[in-house]
């Protein structure tokens, strides 16, 4: 017997519904879970104090700071190198073999898993150019592995730019390069923001590439050199050896929240130039 | 008899305005031969991808002249247009045969600086293309590139450039708006200001008013009457009544040739090949 469709349009709206609810539920089960368990040991101090006793006591500072340097660092590295690699794929060159095998290059590069990188960075960047376990070894391994997202963001940017302004640009007399520049990456910079954006999260929450090359050491971080554990590792390193689970749970607290912050501010600086730029 | 809203108000002023308009200026007066050469087009032919699009052009563009380009659709008129300022580089597999002058200079030479080039022959599109800009920056965007730079100079040029496009009163007070917020046809005459605040030496425009209604079409064409003191014009045109009141000399393409070319007055009442006839009286095309 044939269901007749008003019916099967119900089923499939009651479906769908069903689906995000759950999706959605898990995401906020989790998030809730980890604050109720974590924000109530999130002071001041524990913000602001170095950990005692491996962990088991005293505060994160270190961590947050070590966290913002290796991200950070990573960031300002891959970002020119990224939106660089996206130009020229898109502006400076036909597509072709090159452009093809450079693409599928990234995409591999963003497949590959987060150990791979660790274990990379660890021979690469650690051993063979003798920089140790360090915040640098850190955060050029995590540079690496975010190239692929900021290449991707950028080139979907820039090639949504329409080709009119380009024709526009041209007649007017300016040079490739100043097309670029003023109007391409102009209409692009929302777009190129955002891979940025995905590409500090990513960063911030890496464990495993972090963990095999900026080291896990607990003291405060003074130069790039040094070695410095992450947020995101320290809490591995607390819950792991269960030396303080209501510590851990306020590190991923920290951790949940400096990524809410981050991509909050991030759309809120993204919208302010939409409503400049366009 | 009751006031009407003031939307009708204003269409019936434009239809009055419409009406007053005195026609362009006497094609007929017109005589090439007095004038030098602006540029020169030599056995021209054009190909993309191996497939001719133009072939054997010889043409002459005045200084100070409007010659208007008609012909059937895929005539070759936009390709040859584009030509006189090498946009058509920017397409991959474009290739071109014969030489383009413009004092006696190759453009298509390599000594010839692309950028510069454009500046001296400025483009018109059939579609006005604002960049998501202010008005201002529109049409400071091209002198910027060429490196002029101070505010006090920039405004003078963005003024000028305006004024000389008819859009200055309509906009003088908002050119920190964006261009997108213009309607139609001043979006379009502000792309004519933003070529002319280049102060190019030849003016291209291509099918510049297809997307206009009858005033601002007017008010395009002009501006093209003020505009032919200073710069030759080449208006190519899908509308053979425009090209008989804007324009000089009147140029046939069809089918990738130029058929014939003179005055305006003379295609249009007598002229030399039965095909341009039968295209001008509307018997195909």
């Amino acid at each position: 017997m044939r269901i007749a469709p008003a019916v099967t349009q119900r089923v499939a709206i009651g479906l769908m519904w069903a689906l995000t609810v759950m999706t959605l539920g898990v995401l906020l089960f989790i998030i809730a879970f980890i604050l109720a368990n974590g924000l109530p040991h999130v002071t001041w101090a524990f913000l602001t104090t170095p950990p005692e006793s491996m962990g088991r006591a005293g505060g994160v500072l270190p961590m947050i700071v070590g966290s913002l340097w290796v991200a950070g660092l990573a960031v300002l590295l891959s970002a020119p190198v990224g939106v660089g690699t996206a130009i020229y794929l898109t502006e400076y060159t036909r597509e072709g073999r090159m452009t093809a095998v450079i693409r599928f290059g990234a995409d591999c590069l963003a497949g590959i898993p987060s150990i791979i990188f660790g274990l990379f960075g660890f021979v690469f960047f650690v051993i063979t150019l003798g920089l140790g376990f360090s915040i640098l070894s850190g955060a050029l391994t995590l540079s690496v592995m975010v190239l692929p997202t900021i290449i991707r963001t950028s080139e979907e940017a820039i090639r949504a730019v329409p080709k009119s302004y380009r024709d526009v640009s041209y007649g007017l007399g300016s040079t490739r390069w100043q097309m670029v520049t003023r109007v391409v990456l102009r209409s692009a910079l929302p777009g190129i923001c955002t891979g940025i954006v995905l590409a500090i999260g990513r960063s911030i929450a890496e464990t495993a590439a972090t963990m095999l090359t900026a080291g896990s050491a607990l003291g405060f971080p003074h130069s790039v050199f040094q070695s410095s554990r992450t947020l995101a590792l320290h809490f591995y390193v607390l819950s792991r050896e269960g030396l303080s689970m209501p510590n851990a749970y306020a590190t991923a607290s920290i951790l949940i929240i400096a990524i809410l912050l981050i991509n909050l501010s991030a759309y809120w600086l993204m919208r302010r130039l939409v409503a400049k730029v366009v | 008899m009751t006031q009407g809203p003031p939307g009708n108000h204003e269409v019936e002023e434009a239809a009055a305005w419409l009406m007053r308009r005195q026609p362009a200026a006497p094609s007929s007066a017109y005589c090439p031969v007095n004038r030098p050469a602006k540029m020169r087009i030599e056995d021209f032919g054009a190909a993309f991808d191996g497939t001719e699009v133009l072939r054997h052009i010889d043409l002459e563009i005045c200084a100070c002249e409007r010659l208007a380009i008609i012909g059937p659709a895929s005539g070759g008129k936009t390709t040859f247009l584009r030509s006189l300022n090498r946009l058509n580089d920017l397409a991959p597999a474009f290739s071109k045969t014969g030489r383009i002058l413009l004092d006696g200079q190759d453009i298509y030479d390599r000594k010839m600086d692309v950028a510069v080039l454009r500046r001296r022959v400025g483009m018109v599109y059939a579609v006005p293309i604002p960049l998501p800009w202010t008005i201002y920056e529109n049409i400071a965007y091209g002198p910027r590139m060429a490196g002029v730079t101070g505010r006090d100079r920039l405004d003078a040029v963005v003024e000028g450039a305006l004024k000389s496009a008819f859009l200055w009163d309509e906009v003088k007070d908002r050119l920190e708006d964006l261009a997108t917020n213009l309607s139609g046809g001043q979006q379009q005459r502000m792309c004519v200001a933003r070529v002319l605040a280049l102060e190019p030496e030849v003016l291209l425009l291509d099918e510049p008013c297809s997307g206009l209604d009858p005033i601002s079409t007017a008010k395009i064409e002009d501006a093209l009457v003020e505009l032919k003191s200073k710069y030759s014009i080449v208006l190519v045109t899908n509308n053979t009544k425009q090209a008989a009141r804007a324009s000089d000399r009147t140029a046939f393409f069809l089918m990738g040739e130029l058929v014939e070319v003179g005055p305006t007055s003379q295609v249009f009442t007598n002229p030399t090949h039965h095909r341009t006839g039968d295209y001008i009286t509307g018997h195909f095309g």
